[in-house]
Protein backbone atom coordinates (compact mmCIF):
# COMPACT_ATOMS: atom_id res chain seq x y z
CA UNK A 1 0.00 0.00 0.00
CA UNK A 2 1.02 3.32 -0.23
CA UNK A 3 1.82 4.52 3.02
CA UNK A 4 4.23 2.65 4.53
CA UNK A 5 2.03 2.50 8.14
CA UNK A 6 -0.35 0.04 6.22
CA UNK A 7 2.36 -2.27 5.14
CA UNK A 8 4.11 -2.57 8.59
CA UNK A 9 2.80 -0.27 10.97
CA UNK A 10 1.18 -2.74 13.10
CA UNK A 11 1.30 -3.34 16.42
CA UNK A 12 2.81 -6.67 17.16
CA UNK A 13 0.12 -8.85 18.04
CA UNK A 14 -1.98 -7.98 14.84
CA UNK A 15 1.33 -8.91 13.03
CA UNK A 16 1.20 -12.44 15.20
CA UNK A 17 -2.98 -12.51 14.28
CA UNK A 18 -1.24 -11.32 10.14
CA UNK A 19 1.25 -14.05 10.25
CA UNK A 20 -1.17 -16.67 11.75
CA UNK A 21 -3.97 -16.05 9.20
CA UNK A 22 -1.27 -16.47 6.14
CA UNK A 23 -0.26 -20.06 7.85
CA UNK A 24 -3.43 -21.37 8.38
CA UNK A 25 -5.79 -20.15 5.16
CA UNK A 26 -2.39 -20.46 2.54
CA UNK A 27 -3.05 -16.35 1.95
CA UNK A 28 -1.74 -13.08 2.57
CA UNK A 29 -4.46 -11.17 4.63
CA UNK A 30 -6.07 -9.19 1.80
CA UNK A 31 -5.07 -4.96 1.75
CA UNK A 32 -8.98 -4.23 2.75
CA UNK A 33 -8.95 -6.42 5.82
CA UNK A 34 -5.33 -4.91 6.92
CA UNK A 35 -7.07 -1.55 6.82
CA UNK A 36 -9.42 -2.16 9.71
CA UNK A 37 -6.20 -3.12 11.88
CA UNK A 38 -4.30 0.06 11.69
CA UNK A 39 -5.26 1.85 14.62
CA UNK A 40 -8.78 0.60 14.91
CA UNK A 41 -9.85 3.14 17.00
CA UNK A 42 -9.84 5.92 14.12
CA UNK A 43 -11.61 4.63 11.21
CA UNK A 44 -12.07 0.44 11.33
CA UNK A 45 -13.84 -0.33 13.85
CA UNK A 46 -16.65 1.55 13.32
CA UNK A 47 -16.32 0.89 9.56
CA UNK A 48 -16.58 -2.47 10.19
CA UNK A 49 -19.90 -2.16 12.32
CA UNK A 50 -21.29 -0.20 9.51
CA UNK A 51 -20.26 -1.94 6.58
CA UNK A 52 -21.17 -5.56 8.27
CA UNK A 53 -24.95 -3.76 9.30
CA UNK A 54 -25.18 -2.87 5.49
CA UNK A 55 -24.04 -6.59 4.27
CA UNK A 56 -25.10 -8.97 6.77
CA UNK A 57 -27.67 -7.17 8.85
CA UNK A 58 -31.38 -7.79 8.57
CA UNK A 59 -32.90 -6.53 4.99
CA UNK A 60 -35.52 -7.70 2.55
CA UNK A 61 -32.17 -8.04 -0.06
CA UNK A 62 -30.34 -11.24 0.24
CA UNK A 63 -26.54 -11.37 1.03
CA UNK A 64 -26.00 -12.39 -3.03
CA UNK A 65 -28.21 -9.15 -4.13
CA UNK A 66 -26.28 -7.25 -1.32
CA UNK A 67 -22.89 -8.33 -2.87
CA UNK A 68 -23.90 -7.59 -6.27
CA UNK A 69 -24.71 -4.60 -5.77
CA UNK A 70 -21.23 -3.99 -3.14
CA UNK A 71 -19.82 -5.64 -6.65
CA UNK A 72 -21.46 -3.13 -9.37
CA UNK A 73 -20.68 0.16 -7.26
CA UNK A 74 -17.18 -1.07 -7.51
CA UNK A 75 -17.43 -1.64 -11.57
CA UNK A 76 -18.61 1.79 -11.96
CA UNK A 77 -16.00 3.45 -9.98
CA UNK A 78 -13.44 1.14 -11.75
CA UNK A 79 -11.87 -0.12 -8.21
CA UNK A 80 -10.21 -3.30 -9.39
CA UNK A 81 -9.52 -4.78 -5.80
CA UNK A 82 -13.57 -4.29 -4.62
CA UNK A 83 -14.43 -5.63 -8.00
CA UNK A 84 -12.76 -8.78 -7.73
CA UNK A 85 -13.78 -9.25 -4.12
CA UNK A 86 -17.38 -8.59 -4.23
CA UNK A 87 -17.78 -10.41 -7.41
CA UNK A 88 -16.24 -13.47 -6.11
CA UNK A 89 -18.24 -13.31 -2.85
CA UNK A 90 -21.37 -12.81 -4.88
CA UNK A 91 -21.03 -15.41 -7.22
CA UNK A 92 -20.55 -17.85 -4.45
CA UNK A 93 -23.72 -16.50 -2.67
CA UNK A 94 -25.93 -17.27 -5.54
CA UNK A 95 -24.03 -20.10 -6.72
CA UNK A 96 -24.31 -18.50 -10.23
CA UNK A 97 -21.52 -16.83 -11.11
CA UNK A 98 -23.13 -16.75 -15.82
CA UNK A 99 -25.92 -14.25 -13.55
CA UNK A 100 -23.55 -12.31 -11.75
CA UNK A 101 -21.07 -11.92 -15.09
CA UNK A 102 -24.28 -10.82 -16.74
CA UNK A 103 -24.72 -8.04 -14.59
CA UNK A 104 -21.28 -6.69 -14.91
CA UNK A 105 -21.48 -7.15 -18.44
CA UNK A 106 -24.92 -5.51 -18.75
CA UNK A 107 -26.72 -4.60 -16.61
CA UNK A 108 -29.98 -4.25 -18.80
CA UNK A 109 -29.31 -7.31 -20.69
CA UNK A 110 -28.71 -9.32 -17.28
CA UNK A 111 -31.51 -12.28 -16.37
CA UNK A 112 -32.34 -10.52 -12.91
CA UNK A 113 -35.69 -9.33 -11.58
CA UNK A 114 -37.19 -6.11 -12.30
CA UNK A 115 -36.32 -4.39 -8.88
CA UNK A 116 -33.19 -5.62 -8.70
CA UNK A 117 -32.29 -4.34 -11.75
CA UNK A 118 -33.66 -0.85 -11.13
CA UNK A 119 -32.26 -0.63 -8.09
CA UNK A 120 -28.58 -1.02 -9.19
CA UNK A 121 -29.65 1.34 -12.57
CA UNK A 122 -29.86 3.92 -9.39
CA UNK A 123 -26.67 2.89 -7.62
CA UNK A 124 -24.93 3.40 -10.29
CA UNK A 125 -26.51 6.79 -11.60
CA UNK A 126 -25.63 8.07 -8.22
CA UNK A 127 -22.18 6.69 -7.80
CA UNK A 128 -21.26 8.02 -11.33
CA UNK A 129 -23.10 11.43 -11.16
CA UNK A 130 -23.03 12.41 -7.44
CA UNK A 131 -26.84 13.31 -7.58
CA UNK A 132 -29.95 11.50 -8.07
CA UNK A 133 -33.74 13.25 -8.90
CA UNK A 134 -37.05 12.42 -7.16
CA UNK A 135 -37.96 11.22 -10.50
CA UNK A 136 -35.24 8.52 -10.61
CA UNK A 137 -36.42 7.02 -7.33
CA UNK A 138 -40.10 6.76 -8.07
CA UNK A 139 -38.91 4.78 -10.81
CA UNK A 140 -37.24 2.81 -8.70
CA UNK A 141 -40.36 2.45 -6.48
CA UNK A 142 -42.71 2.07 -9.49
CA UNK A 143 -40.07 -1.12 -10.38
CA UNK A 144 -41.53 -2.90 -7.02
CA UNK A 145 -38.77 -1.47 -4.68
CA UNK A 146 -39.92 -0.79 -1.18
CA UNK A 147 -38.81 2.18 0.53
CA UNK A 148 -36.74 -0.32 2.88
CA UNK A 149 -35.16 -1.48 0.16
CA UNK A 150 -33.81 1.87 -1.16
CA UNK A 151 -32.49 2.66 1.89
CA UNK A 152 -30.85 -0.47 2.78
CA UNK A 153 -29.43 -0.62 -0.97
CA UNK A 154 -28.20 3.35 -0.52
CA UNK A 155 -26.41 1.78 2.74
CA UNK A 156 -24.20 -1.08 0.88
CA UNK A 157 -23.78 2.21 -1.77
CA UNK A 158 -22.33 4.38 0.58
CA UNK A 159 -20.06 1.66 2.53
CA UNK A 160 -18.65 0.62 -1.02
CA UNK A 161 -18.05 3.81 -2.30
CA UNK A 162 -15.97 4.96 0.99
CA UNK A 163 -14.06 1.41 0.15
CA UNK A 164 -13.22 1.60 -3.04
CA UNK A 165 -11.58 5.02 -2.37
CA UNK A 166 -9.65 3.95 0.03
CA UNK A 167 -8.47 0.69 -2.47
CA UNK A 168 -7.79 2.76 -4.85
CA UNK A 169 -5.75 5.50 -2.93
CA UNK A 170 -4.06 3.66 -0.82
CA UNK A 171 -3.43 0.82 -3.52
CA UNK A 172 -4.32 -2.53 -2.05
CA UNK A 173 -2.76 -4.73 -4.00
CA UNK A 174 -5.25 -7.13 -6.37
CA UNK A 175 -5.10 -10.80 -5.25
CA UNK A 176 -4.62 -14.09 -7.27
CA UNK A 177 -7.97 -15.54 -8.14
CA UNK A 178 -7.79 -18.06 -4.99
CA UNK A 179 -6.90 -15.46 -2.87
CA UNK A 180 -10.33 -14.03 -3.96
CA UNK A 181 -12.31 -17.41 -3.45
CA UNK A 182 -10.79 -17.18 -0.01
CA UNK A 183 -11.50 -13.88 1.02
CA UNK A 184 -15.51 -14.68 -0.35
CA UNK A 185 -15.62 -17.95 1.62
CA UNK A 186 -14.25 -15.70 4.93
CA UNK A 187 -17.07 -13.16 3.80
CA UNK A 188 -19.44 -15.31 3.46
CA UNK A 189 -19.02 -17.64 6.77
CA UNK A 190 -17.86 -14.08 8.91
CA UNK A 191 -19.36 -11.04 7.70
CA UNK A 192 -17.66 -7.77 8.10
CA UNK A 193 -17.29 -7.73 11.57
CA UNK B 1 -38.10 0.10 11.14
CA UNK B 2 -35.17 -0.43 13.88
CA UNK B 3 -32.81 -2.46 11.26
CA UNK B 4 -32.67 0.74 9.03
CA UNK B 5 -32.21 2.58 12.04
CA UNK B 6 -29.13 1.01 12.50
CA UNK B 7 -27.48 1.23 9.44
CA UNK B 8 -27.54 4.92 9.75
CA UNK B 9 -26.70 4.94 13.00
CA UNK B 10 -23.74 3.22 12.40
CA UNK B 11 -22.80 5.53 9.78
CA UNK B 12 -23.00 8.44 11.87
CA UNK B 13 -20.76 7.00 14.51
CA UNK B 14 -18.08 6.35 11.98
CA UNK B 15 -18.56 10.10 10.68
CA UNK B 16 -18.57 11.84 13.81
CA UNK B 17 -15.15 9.71 15.08
CA UNK B 18 -13.39 10.67 12.26
CA UNK B 19 -14.45 14.62 12.29
CA UNK B 20 -14.70 14.92 16.10
CA UNK B 21 -12.64 12.04 17.87
CA UNK B 22 -8.65 12.33 18.50
CA UNK B 23 -6.62 12.35 15.56
CA UNK B 24 -2.97 13.29 14.50
CA UNK B 25 -4.59 15.69 11.60
CA UNK B 26 -6.50 18.98 13.56
CA UNK B 27 -10.17 18.56 13.24
CA UNK B 28 -10.09 21.46 10.88
CA UNK B 29 -8.14 20.05 8.36
CA UNK B 30 -10.21 16.74 8.95
CA UNK B 31 -12.80 18.51 8.35
CA UNK B 32 -11.78 20.10 4.92
CA UNK B 33 -10.61 17.00 3.81
CA UNK B 34 -14.46 15.68 4.52
CA UNK B 35 -16.04 18.15 2.66
CA UNK B 36 -12.92 18.50 -0.49
CA UNK B 37 -13.07 22.17 -0.09
CA UNK B 38 -10.47 24.76 1.62
CA UNK B 39 -6.91 22.63 1.27
CA UNK B 40 -3.97 24.22 0.46
CA UNK B 41 -1.32 22.60 -2.56
CA UNK B 42 -0.35 20.29 -2.39
CA UNK B 43 -3.20 18.35 -0.20
CA UNK B 44 -6.07 19.79 -2.52
CA UNK B 45 -4.27 17.56 -5.27
CA UNK B 46 -4.92 14.34 -3.63
CA UNK B 47 -7.80 14.62 -1.55
CA UNK B 48 -9.70 16.11 -4.59
CA UNK B 49 -8.69 12.80 -6.21
CA UNK B 50 -9.64 10.92 -3.61
CA UNK B 51 -13.32 12.23 -3.55
CA UNK B 52 -13.83 12.34 -7.42
CA UNK B 53 -11.48 10.11 -9.30
CA UNK B 54 -9.74 7.66 -7.10
CA UNK B 55 -8.38 5.67 -9.67
CA UNK B 56 -6.07 8.42 -10.55
CA UNK B 57 -4.40 8.58 -7.31
CA UNK B 58 -0.10 8.19 -7.74
CA UNK B 59 2.35 7.16 -5.48
CA UNK B 60 3.64 11.24 -6.17
CA UNK B 61 0.68 12.44 -4.62
CA UNK B 62 1.39 10.83 -1.60
CA UNK B 63 5.04 12.00 -1.65
CA UNK B 64 4.03 15.78 -2.47
CA UNK B 65 2.28 15.75 0.67
CA UNK B 66 4.63 13.91 3.05
CA UNK B 67 7.86 16.36 1.26
CA UNK B 68 5.34 19.03 2.06
CA UNK B 69 4.94 18.24 5.77
CA UNK B 70 2.20 16.00 6.42
CA UNK B 71 2.74 12.57 8.30
CA UNK B 72 1.72 8.92 7.20
CA UNK B 73 -1.05 9.21 9.93
CA UNK B 74 -2.37 12.59 8.96
CA UNK B 75 -2.48 11.38 5.31
CA UNK B 76 -4.52 8.05 6.65
CA UNK B 77 -6.80 10.23 8.44
CA UNK B 78 -7.33 12.66 5.60
CA UNK B 79 -7.53 9.96 3.45
CA UNK B 80 -10.77 8.65 5.19
CA UNK B 81 -11.91 11.78 5.61
CA UNK B 82 -12.14 12.44 2.04
CA UNK B 83 -13.76 9.06 1.14
CA UNK B 84 -16.41 8.81 3.62
CA UNK B 85 -17.06 12.25 2.74
CA UNK B 86 -17.90 11.82 -0.82
CA UNK B 87 -19.72 8.60 0.29
CA UNK B 88 -21.96 10.48 2.69
CA UNK B 89 -22.62 13.06 0.27
CA UNK B 90 -23.91 10.24 -2.06
CA UNK B 91 -26.19 8.25 0.95
CA UNK B 92 -27.67 11.39 1.95
CA UNK B 93 -28.24 12.56 -1.84
CA UNK B 94 -29.70 9.34 -1.91
CA UNK B 95 -32.04 9.60 0.82
CA UNK B 96 -33.40 13.15 -0.13
CA UNK B 97 -34.48 11.65 -3.49
CA UNK B 98 -36.26 8.83 -1.64
CA UNK B 99 -37.71 11.06 0.66
CA UNK B 100 -39.12 13.83 -1.46
CA UNK B 101 -40.35 10.53 -4.16
CA UNK B 102 -42.11 9.59 -1.51
CA UNK B 103 -43.32 13.27 0.03
CA UNK B 104 -47.23 12.48 -0.59
CA UNK B 105 -47.16 9.13 1.75
CA UNK B 106 -48.17 6.40 -0.66
CA UNK B 107 -45.03 5.04 -0.54
CA UNK B 108 -43.98 5.42 2.82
Amino acid sequence: MRLDILNSGYRPATKLLFALIRRFSGHPVPDAAKLVFYRPDFYGARAKEFTHEAMRGPSPWSVGDRELMAAYVSKVNDSAFCVAAHTATARRAYRDGPKVAAVLADLESAPVAEPLRATLRMLGKLTAEGTLRAEDMREVLAAGVSPQQVEDALAVCAAFNTTDRLGDAFGFEVLSPEGFEAGARYLLKRGYR
Amino acid sequence: MPDEDKKRAAHRALVDRILNGEGRASTAQRARAFDGDGLSPPLDTLIGKVARRPTQVTDADFAAAKAAGVSEDQLFELVICAAVGQSTRLYDAGLAALAEATVDGEDG
